[in-house]
């Protein structure tokens, strides 16, 4: 055997090394070399927190009491990692996406930020981790009294419990180390990750070591060893059914739950892939761990004498055949298993303990808010390290009550249940949405008082805690009140009663209390998110318009992230916002975002309180709420709405580009306008100015010139009179100053008017009637629309180019109105000029021959307008018509 | 969620069976540990344990394919972070 001096020297080399290789990965982490740091192998090697020294240890113990029952303990996780397409992808990004430190962050975070959860969840850790830190310092403990000096000799109680204080002191101190260099929780601890990874190595390649020795070195092979197996104490030893089925279920459980496992699985992730491969590698890490657990309990309960503990042939069978350094290897291994879950452990439970205890009360302390003076990150920081402090006191405390004489297993099995009271809060937090506050405190608390009362409490012993006459007869004597067979139900084992009592009252008031109860909108924002957490990529918004000052919000800030980080960050928020310098717009957005990066660092429900203590409130408006509550029907609404937008920009652009072109053509009209007015007016002005002038000259003309040339400037001028009547007739048309004397008139007779009126210009043209059909009377001014019907009348008269001119009126009642239609059958006016022919001066013919300014059609549409009407050209009619059309309010059959 | 089409391309079906395959497998590994508690009256012996690792590799194995598959389809492409391979 090993002198003890040397395994001590030994023991210190490792845990040296194992604090430079710490202190080396974070060097490199730090200097951004971290390549081979963030691989899956570092992430897989890291879940084998999960094997600690119950596995190391106790595996071997429990198969030689047992039987094969100890393999459900790692069948359960391995069911959870193949199946981690269903629960643990999802658990890992809303840890990622939400910045969850904890699993009590978790839980409180899920359900609207609430503390008091985070405090229920703290605690129920804490008492159910205790107990298995306490295992681990046991275990240690009797691994060193081993090799303790006298051998077979035990030790001293007096020496244990001083090596189990050393054990727990130096654990402390390297947590404390490596544990709370960073306060960003999310930054994740990578020199104790790689630290645990080493561990995780040595431990699994410790026990194959072991296990091949004593397959090979003392069974003589596979066979051998397999028949060995079948003529053991353990071969037949039955299974019991329950027993296996719960603990299958219990063990799944916890590697969800246990506060050191949702530490390493979820917020020391790095990558969502790593999961990838940590779902079958993890699996293969517990099967190689309990490949040889079988054949070295068969081989020890043969070799070792009588009454030698079962808990520790991983090491005393190596000892007992000599072999000095493959027991120092196992020794190593054992303690590297009970030194990484301390450390992970007390890690995850500081966090918990400072971000939802200590912080909040000193948050109420300091009522004054979170930016009165003092650096709130050396706070958090030695309310970790003091929690690491107490956690390790605390497990510590726990070996000397318990008098450390337990089996191994028990304890850890006691723990499993314990945590495993989270599961309904955790599994129904991210998958149903229903799920409330005051359901997940409910089940908390009732699940936790039955797991004391039916299985912790009675763990103590008789006489430890409860009395052998309440385990007995129950309280005041209720029997079916019994700790240990409540409704009479004896026949099960207690840690099955325990869990089928503790889960159902748990899984029953979560969901009842859930059903009943409703949520606050923060809680139902944060339900959508965690449970709709693969379609949700973008946060929801948790704060309405915030009247906060950027300033006051920086100051915090820096108090809690450090000077640098936060000003980084609130440059990057101002820069996404287009601003420059540090204060960016207090948005909800950047709100969302600040609290976020806070709560990586307090967990969510601190940050949360922090925030809203500058900001003023913490109130989710309910449209918030409602926008977050249907994002699908909140998406659709949107892109209707935007759709809808760029339709009518798209409608308002067409406007004003129709408007703008409808100006241009204005302004050109009116410049044409005005050239054609001042030639139209130059004209006359031209002939009445010479021929003037050749009478002023007057010598030697006869009164027939005179005559001739007076009888010319008198037509030129009454012309330039006609066309001053013309353009001011269209100026007050136009203007709309004219006033309609509208009167009861008949058809025909304006018909009649309009063709006395024009008898003179008619000449050869033919008019053709209906007088039956012009029968109608109407309301409307009957001057303007003669004036309308004189106009057409000689238009046809004039520019109809027929041999034997004629004009038709047609008289047509329709349901709207009145149309009149007069059609000549001379050639009609060619397509492309119907549309310009109501415009001003245009004249389809040479003007002199039309002998009119070309202002008659336009005269006529202005006055059509006037009346309510219109006139417009027909075509196809077999010459040139046109359609005087008169409402009906106007028209009344005579 | 957005409105998917209803049919996906062959890549996209492939895809989406493979996440089925990586669901269904916790129920087969599930039915095959509890294999041992219907049996309960034989208890330990050399065939159990012969079976019940056989049984724990194959799941592993089967797992490990799956996994492979899954990342090299992009079924993990919604997440961010660096690429990785498994060691």
């Amino acid at each position: 055997m090993i002198p003890f001096d040397v395994l001590v020297a030994i023991c210190l080399l490792y845990v040296a090394l194992l604090f430079g290789v710490a202190f080396l990965a974070e060097r490199r982490a730090a200097m951004g070399l971290g390549g081979w740091l963030r691989s899956p192998a570092i992430y897989t090697l890291s879940l084998s927190v999960y094997c600690t020294a119950w596995t190391f240890y106790g595996a071997v113990g429990y198969a030689a009491r047992s039987g094969l029952e100890f393999v459900t303990i790692y069948l359960g996780p391995t069911l959870v990692f193949i199946g981690w397409w269903w629960t643990l992808r999802k658990l890992v990004r809303i840890g990622r996406t939400q910045r969850i430190t904890s699993i009590a962050d978790l839980i409180s975070s899920r359900y609207g930020k609430s503390n008091a959860l985070g405090v229920v969840v703290t605690l129920i850790a804490v008492v159910g981790t205790t107990p298995y830190i306490a295992l681990q310092l046991q275990s240690v403990t009797l691994s060193f009294a081993v090799f303790a000096p006298g051998g077979a000799v035990p030790w001293a109680i007096r020496d244990l419990n001083s090596s189990a204080l050393t054990v727990a002191a130096g654990l402390a101190v390297f947590t404390i180390l490596f544990g709370t260099r960073n306060l960003d929780a999310n930054e994740r601890h990578h020199g104790v990750v790689t630290a645990i990874a080493v561990e995780a190595v040595v431990k699994l390649v410790a026990l194959l070591a072991v296990g091949i020795f004593v397959v090979w070195g003392i069974g003589g092979g596979v066979t051998a060893t397999l028949d060995r197996i079948e003529t053991s104490p353990l071969a037949g030893m039955p299974i019991q059914p329950g027993r296996w089925i719960g603990l299958t279920f219990l063990s799944a459980a916890a590697i969800l739950t246990l506060p050191r496992m949702f530490q390493v699985l979820v917020v020391e992730n790095e990558d969502e892939r790593h999961l990838a491969t940590a779902s079958w590698a993890f699996p293969a890490y517990l099967m190689l761990m309990s490949l040889f657990v079988v054949p070295i309990a068969v081989v020890g309960l043969a070799e070792m004498p009588p009454g030698a503990n079962p808990d520790l042939f991983v090491l005393t069978l190596p000892l007992a055949h000599g072999q000095d350094g493959l027991a120092t290897l196992a020794f190593l291994g054992g303690f590297s298993s009970a030194t990484s879950m301390v450390i992970v452990a007390a890690i995850a439970l500081s966090t918990m303990v400072s971000n939802h205890i200590v912080m909040p009360v000193f948050l109420k302390l300091t009522a004054t808010g979170a930016t009165m003076s003092g650096d709130v990150r050396k706070i958090v920081l030695r309310a970790r390290r003091v929690s690491i402090g107490g956690v390790l006191l605390l497990g510590y405390l726990y070996y000397r009550l318990s008098g450390g004489s337990e089996a191994l297993a028990a304890i850890g099995l006691i723990s499993f249940a314990g945590v495993a009271q989270f599961l309904p809060a955790l599994l129904g937090g991210i998958l149903w949405r229903g799920a409330t506050r005051a359901g997940a405190i409910t089940g908390l608390t009732l699940g936790f008082a039955v797991w004391a009362y039916t299985l912790f409490l009675p763990s103590f012993g008789q006489g430890g805690v409860m009395g052998a006459a309440l385990l007995a007869e129950g309280p005041w004597g209720i029997g079916w009140l019994r700790p240990q067979g409540l409704f009479g139900m004896d026949g099960l084992d207690p840690l099955v009663h325990a869990m089928v009592f503790s889960m159902g009252a748990n899984v029953l008031g979560f969901v009842t209390v859930s059903l009943a109860s409703f949520p606050n909108p923060m809680e139902r924002l944060q339900a959508a998110q965690f449970v709709n957490v693969f379609d949700h990529s973008a946060p929801g918004q948790g704060w309405s318009q915030g009247r906060a000052e950027a300033e006051d919000l920086l100051l915090m800030a820096q108090r809690i992230l450090g000077p640098d980080e936060a000003q980084g960050l609130f440059q990057r928020a101002a820069a996404d916002q287009g601003k420059q310098g540090f204060l960016p717009d207090i948005t909800p957005e950047f709100l969302q975002r600040l609290e976020r990066e806070l709560a990586g660092s307090v967990g969510a429900a601190t940050a949360h309180a922090m925030v809203s203590q500058i900001v003023g409130r913490s109130a989710v408006s309910v449209e918030d709420l409602m926008k977050v509550a249907d994002e699908t029907a909140q998406m659709m609404e949107y892109s209707s709405q935007l759709e809808a937008k760029s339709e009518e920009l798209a409608r308002t652009a067409r406007q004003l580009r129709e408007a703008n072109e409808k100006l241009t053509e204005l302004s050109v009209q009116k410049d044409a306008f005005l050239s054609q007015i001042s030639h139209e007016l130059r004209t006359p002005m031209t002939s009445i100015r010479a021929f003037s002038e050749i009478l002023m000259a007057g010598d030697g003309m006869g009164p027939g010139e005179m005559r001739n040339y007076s009888r010319i400037i008198h037509e030129e001028s009454l012309r330039l009179t006609r066309l001053l009547d013309d353009l001011l007739d269209l100026s007050v048309l136009e203007n709309g100053q004219v006033s309609l004397n509208a009167q009861e008139v008949a058809l025909p007779d304006l018909i009649d008017r309009a063709l006395a009126a024009t008898v003179g210009l008619q000449g050869g043209l033919a008019i053709r009637r209906d007088p039956a059909a012009e029968r109608v009377r109407l309301m409307t001014d009957g001057d303007r629309l003669s004036q309308v019907f004189i106009n057409l009348i000689s238009n046809a008269h004039k520019y109809c180019d027929a041999s034997a001119p004629e004009l038709t009126i047609r008289v047509r009642e329709g349901r709207d109105g009145v149309a009149v239609d007069f059609v000549d059958n001379g050639s009609g006016i060619p397509e492309k000029s119907q549309a310009i022919i109501f415009e001003k001066f245009s004249r389809l013919s040479d003007h002199r021959k039309a002998g009119g300014a070309g202002l008659g059609l336009a005269i006529c549409r202005e006055i059509m307008a006037r009346l309510g009407g219109s006139i417009v050209y027909l075509p196809g009619q077999g010459g040139a018509a046109f359609r005087v059309s008169l409402p009906r309010a106007r028209a009344q059959a005579a | 969620m957005g409105r998917a089409p209803p049919f996906l391309a062959r890549e996209g079906y492939r895809r989406r069976r493979l996440a089925d395959m990586a669901r269904l497998l916790p129920l087969v590994g599930l039915a095959l540990f509890l294999m041992p508690a219907l049996d309960a009256r034989d208890g330990l012996s050399a065939p159990m344990l012969i079976y019940l690792f056989g049984a724990w590799a194959g799941l592993i194995t089967v797992s490990a394919i799956l996994a492979r598959r899954l990342c090299r389809s992009g079924a993990m492409d919604d997440s961010d972070g660096p690429q990785a391979e498994g060691p």
